[in-house]
């Protein structure tokens, strides 16, 4: 036990421990809270999406953070409801059971940029007769631009940019730029100020109700952006994180675990067990490693368990069996290997006992060092269209992003955002390896 | 220590003795493999070597390197198994024992190595190096383990014991190593050690050391000893006889003092003008030694294996017939036609 | 002032190490002086600073050394003061050379013999290919190689063979003074035998002087003209080969001599209780006073050296 903490004291000596182990400790952190907040089944659901689930985004949506980096601000998406009271609701009753509901909605419009899209939802009870609706938008400079008018028979969707009556009204195509734009420039430039949304309903019957929810799709969302299908990145970022530390954990950890074990049993045994393990080996290194994968994954199933499984079996016996082999069989000349051999010490318990606890800080940098492998592997397994069919990951988003032409789009933030966390998991596991290797080979610390 | 002047008076107390362990004509060869297939010769490291061990004797074993008394002393240590020839101990053949057999065997014989620090596992504490032979050895209750290994630890006179228990043996000193290799060594209660060269890679003050606290533990225990050493200043501390070991044979076998007193082959002549003693009129003389090297013991030369380097070669004998074993003197046995 | 037959002489000379728990006091005010074609053995056990010594004189010093002072006087003249660039021209390997502990195993295994020892030539002679070769063969005849094994690989030779390949590299460059550590140690007895007489005769035949380092008693006996005693730093007896080997003075060179083990001796040899005091906490006072049979009140005080008759001790028994 003091060995170990040795060993973290002396780790910490090295600044690149220190960082690559704060990546590490971010990224698990990041993982733990993504699984106690979304729980499978929800992240699951949630990738999945559909239109009830993701309505309130707009597409294609950049962070919302951008606008700290662009002179034109573009404007940020919301959405407010009735129902939750983030819109006022106002109703007056009057007589023979007529009530008027007055809902409205008013915010301050700094940006130099214009909306995707609004869309109203109303959702009326009805009892007998229909309630009807008026809406209308009022301008930071006073104008009231009526919007529409319509009857309620079930739930509607209003969306602004696609009403052909207002088109007509407006005249012109182009409705949010009619709404937004100041009408004394030519050219189409935001009139900021204080806009409003006012709803005027009324309804026939006691009983009857109006509840309206408003969603402004702006050119930003959230701390991530939305991909075509509206979904809110941060879930793919966030969720991902925990996959991708499990995948390139358990992959780096099982392989090395096993190839170890088989180099040590070839190596002791020597013979026909050492000579089968060479060829498997030799064999191994020339299968298509790629084409096996996308094999399973075509005929058989993307499940990511699945294919991790896969890898770890084709990567045991890699070239690595080979560097375990020579370390091996260099150990096994020791003069204390001989002792446990001349007091009766058994094959298998020199090679568990001896051989392989002599390896153990040989192989530790080796697993960290080879943890960005693997995390990048389930990346490129997704970009090539054998991800998992159901788990939101990095790899995926990448994948969708590639997919939708997202470069050409000029859409940088879908892509690198991923990107990014894969680089930085890279990172840290690539820095605390290599200072791990400083440690555990003291013969690289004068270097 | 039993004196060395009462070796001499004491002859009967050999041959009252009984015999530990009997080597009848041991031959060891290892196949030289040609590329893998095919073989290209033997290296024959144990060619034709016999003799016996009695009970709490110490023979010493001596020889430079290549002449084959690694291979002779892993042998008996059952690491190799011998082309031909028989082990006898106990009245049983080990090279004949199976797996169950050579178990038995290795909790009879102890093992103290030459390197120190190598032969203990760096990341083992000093208790679980020590507990390891007795695992192996199938002491199965804890308490037991610890009480030998408590009375192992004071019988080096590694005390206090506790204190050096938990340490890692690059903690302790060259000297500190060699004391846990040979407790390791006894604590199964051995019938005899083999020693390969326990004190070489010491300090010359720590050599003596170590050398007097194995010959108390051989009194002690009533242990045969097999001491293989290639310095002979240390042989007449700490053996009973001596073999002299050359490309595979033993060239001379006798009680310490007749060699010492009256070496007969020339090779143990050329041994013991080389041992130097501290005295400054070395400096002045020029030692007179056998030209060459020893021989490869893949093509040893044909008859006496030390006729080529040797002053007193009877051409026409020596270079064509290996000798036989001649007793010139009680108990004094040597390979040499000089003898004949 | 100096003597003229006087080849090298030490004064003061110190050097310790930096470790992470203090100085590391390696080499502790030293003096002793060489004749021409006299051999001097430094006796010590491991850890007295023998190898450092050797070092100190060459001034091969690692990277964590510290303290560096005291006055190296090679034919008079003092060498301390010349910067790495002269010492490396004109000192090492030209006037004095080296052959390290466990040189046979130092030897590159993918080049030549005969490169390897024609380099220091070529470097140091500025000699060409051809008469480098030339002086190799010289050298094989010195110390016994065969003249065909040039084009040999060490891992073809024995290890008594490759131990005078390294002796022929420190001898290429026909230095006065060659500084042998540990040369005999892994070797067997007739083996070393042999390379003693090999020594003998380089010193007979070429007037070489030696510094011979080594912790073996016997061995040393071969070569020595003079004896100095190595503990903990300092040298704490130093006199000529015949006298010491007679009748040691200082304690702890009795204490080595007796525990000698011999061929044909009447008694066991003994041994040293206690051990050499660690170079970063070194005792007050005298360094081998609480191993010391012949201890007295004195010895809380480190002992100057004394000139016994020509010999000179570090003890207070002598004072």
């Amino acid at each position: 036990m003091s060995r170990l903490k040795n060993s973290i004291r002396s780790l910490l000596l090295y600044p690149s421990a220190v960082l690559g182990s704060a990546i590490i400790l971010l990224l698990l952190g990041l993982a733990v809270y993504a699984l106690v907040t979304i729980p499978y089944s929800e992240a699951v659901r949630l990738w999945r999406g559909g239109e009830d689930v993701w309505y309130k985004n707009p597409k294609y949506a950049a962070p919302a953070w951008f606008n700290l980096f662009t002179s034109k601000k573009q404007p940020v998406s919301f959405a407010v409801d009735t129902a939750t009271g983030s819109m006022t609701k106002k109703v007056t009753p009057s007589s023979q059971g007529i009530s008027t509901e007055d809902i409205s909605y008013s915010f301050d419009y700094q940006y130099d940029g214009f909306p995707q899209e609004m869309i109203l939802y109303f959702t009326p009870k009805i009892v007998k007769k229909l309630p009807f609706v008026s809406v209308s938008w009022v301008t930071p400079d006073g104008r009231k631009i009526r919007i529409a008018d319509m009857a309620l028979n079930h739930d509607a969707t209003f969306r602004f940019s696609q009403d052909q009556k207002l088109q007509t009204r407006l005249r012109t195509d182009n409705v949010m730029q009619a709404l937004f734009a100041n009408p004394k420039i030519k050219t189409p430039t935001t009139l900021k100020g204080k806009y409003q949304l006012v709803i005027s309903g009324t309804t026939f019957d006691t009983g009857s109700d109006i509840d309206a929810q408003f969603v402004f799709h702006g050119q930003l969302f959230g701390l991530a952006g939305t991909d075509l299908y509206r979904r809110d990145l941060l879930l793919p970022l966030l969720y991902g994180t925990p996959i991708a530390l499990a995948f390139g954990i358990l992959g780096a950890l099982g392989t090395s675990l096993l190839t170890m074990v088989i180099a040590a049993i070839g190596t002791w045994y020597g013979g026909w067990v050492d000579e089968l393990i060479q060829r498997i080996t030799a064999v191994n290194l020339v299968l298509p490693f790629l084409a096996i994968l996308i094999m399973v994954g075509t005929f058989y199933s993307r499940s990511i368990w699945l294919m991790l499984g896969v890898t770890i079996v084709l990567s045991i016996f890699s070239g690595s069996i080979l560097t375990y082999r020579s370390i091996f069989l260099q150990s096994k000349e020791s003069s204390y290997i001989e002792a446990a051999r001349a007091y009766g010490a058994s094959g298998s318990r020199i090679i568990f006992t001896y051989l392989i606890p002599r390896m153990i800080p040989l192989l530790i940098p080796a697993l960290v060092s080879s943890v960005p492998s693997f995390v990048f592997l389930e990346a490129s397994l997704a970009v090539l269209g054998l991800g998992d069919p159901v788990l939101p990951t990095w790899g995926k988003v990448i994948d969708d992003a590639f997919a939708d032409g997202a470069l050409y789009q000029g859409r940088y933030y879908w892509v690198l955002e991923p990107a990014i966390l894969l680089m930085i998991t890279g990172l840290g596991f690539a820095l605390l390896g290599f200072a791990l290797d400083r440690i555990f080979n003291p013969r690289l610390r004068d270097v | 220590m039993v004196s060395v002047s009462q070796i001499t008076d004491n002859k009967t107390v050999e041959n009252t003795r009984k015999i530990i362990l009997s080597i009848e004509d041991l031959h060891v060869w290892f196949e030289l493999k040609r590329f893998g297939f095919g073989h290209a010769g033997y290296v024959k490291a144990v060619d034709g070597v016999s003799f016996d061990i009695h009970e709490s004797e110490t023979i010493a074993v001596v020889g430079e390197s290549g002449c084959g008394k690694s291979s002779l002393l892993k042998t008996i240590l059952a690491l190799y198994k011998p082309t031909k020839g028989k082990i006898i101990f106990d009245n049983q053949d080990v090279s004949e024992l199976d797996s169950k057999g050579l178990h038995w065997y290795h909790s009879n014989v102890g093992y103290v190595q030459q390197d120190p620090y190598g032969a203990l596992a760096p990341f083992m504490t000093i208790q679980r190096i020590l507990e390891e032979p007795l695992i192996v050895g199938g002491i199965k209750s804890k308490a037991i383990r610890m009480e030998r290994i408590n009375k192992a630890m004071d019988e080096v006179k590694l005390t206090p014991v506790k204190d050096f228990l938990g340490k890692y043996p690059h903690m302790l000193s060259g000297g500190q190593q060699q004391r846990v290799v040979i407790a390791r060594a006894m604590i199964m209660e051995p019938k005899f050690l083999v020693a390969d060269e326990p004190v070489s890679m010491l300090d010359a003050s720590v050599r003596v050391e170590i050398l007097k606290l194995l010959s108390n533990l051989q009194k002690l225990h009533n242990l045969s000893v097999i001491y293989i050493t290639h310095d002979l200043s240390t042989v007449s501390y700490f053996s009973e006889r001596i073999f002299v070991m050359y490309a595979g044979n033993l060239i001379e076998k006798a009680k310490v003092r007749q060699v010492l007193d009256n070496p007969l082959h020339p090779y143990t002549i050329a041994l013991l003008t080389g041992t130097s003693e501290p005295d400054a009129k070395n400096a002045e003389t020029f030692k007179e030694l056998p030209p060459g090297e020893p021989p490869s013991l893949v093509n040893p030369p044909a008859g006496c294996r030390f006729h080529p380097r040797c002053s007193k070669m009877i051409a026409g004998k020596c270079d064509v017939e290996e000798p036989p074993e001649f007793e010139p003197d009680s108990g004094h046995l040597v390979k040499c036609w000089l003898f004949e | 002032m100096v003597k003229d037959n006087q080849l090298l002489r030490i004064e003061k000379l110190t050097l310790y190490f930096n470790s992470s728990q203090g100085p590391v006091q390696a080499v502790d005010g030293v003096d002793f002086s060489l004749d021409y074609n006299r051999a001097v053995v430094v006796l010590g056990e491991s850890g007295c600073g023998k190898t450092s010594l050797a070092k100190a004189i060459l001034r091969l010093l690692p990277r964590n050394a510290g303290t560096f002072s005291g006055h190296i006087y090679l034919d008079g003249k003092d060498i301390m003061p010349l910067n790495e660039e002269e010492f490396r021209q004109s000192i090492r390997w030209a006037a004095i050379s080296m052959v390290p502990q466990a040189a046979m195993n130092a030897l590159n295994p993918v080049i030549r013999v005969g490169d390897q020892v024609s380099e220091p030539a070529i470097v140091h002679l500025g000699v060409g290919k051809t008469e480098a070769i030339t002086l190799v063969k010289k050298m094989f005849q010195h110390v016994g190689v065969p003249e065909d094994f040039i084009s040999r690989y060490p891992f073809e030779l024995s290890g008594g063979m490759r131990q005078r390949v390294a002796i022929a590299m420190a001898l290429v460059t026909s230095p006065n003074l060659i500084i042998l550590d540990e040369p005999t140690s892994a070797l067997d007895v007739l083996t070393q035998a042999n390379i003693f007489n090999v020594l003998k005769r380089l010193k007979k035949e070429l007037g070489i002087s030696f510094i011979l380092i080594t912790h073996d008693i016997a061995t040393s006996s071969e070569l020595a003209d003079d004896v100095a005693i190595m503990y903990a730093g300092q040298i704490v007896e130093v006199c000529d080969a015949y006298r010491f080997f007679d009748q040691p003075l200082h304690p702890y060179s009795k204490k080595l001599m007796a525990s000698v083990p011999r061929l044909h001796a009447n008694k066991e040899p003994e041994f040293i209780t206690g051990r050499p005091p660690s170079l970063i906490n070194l005792p007050v006072g005298c360094r081998f006073a609480d191993r010391c049979p012949s201890r007295f009140e004195k010895c809380v005080e480190d002992p100057p050296t004394i000139d016994a008759d020509g010999r000179k001790v570090r003890c207070w028994l002598y004072s």
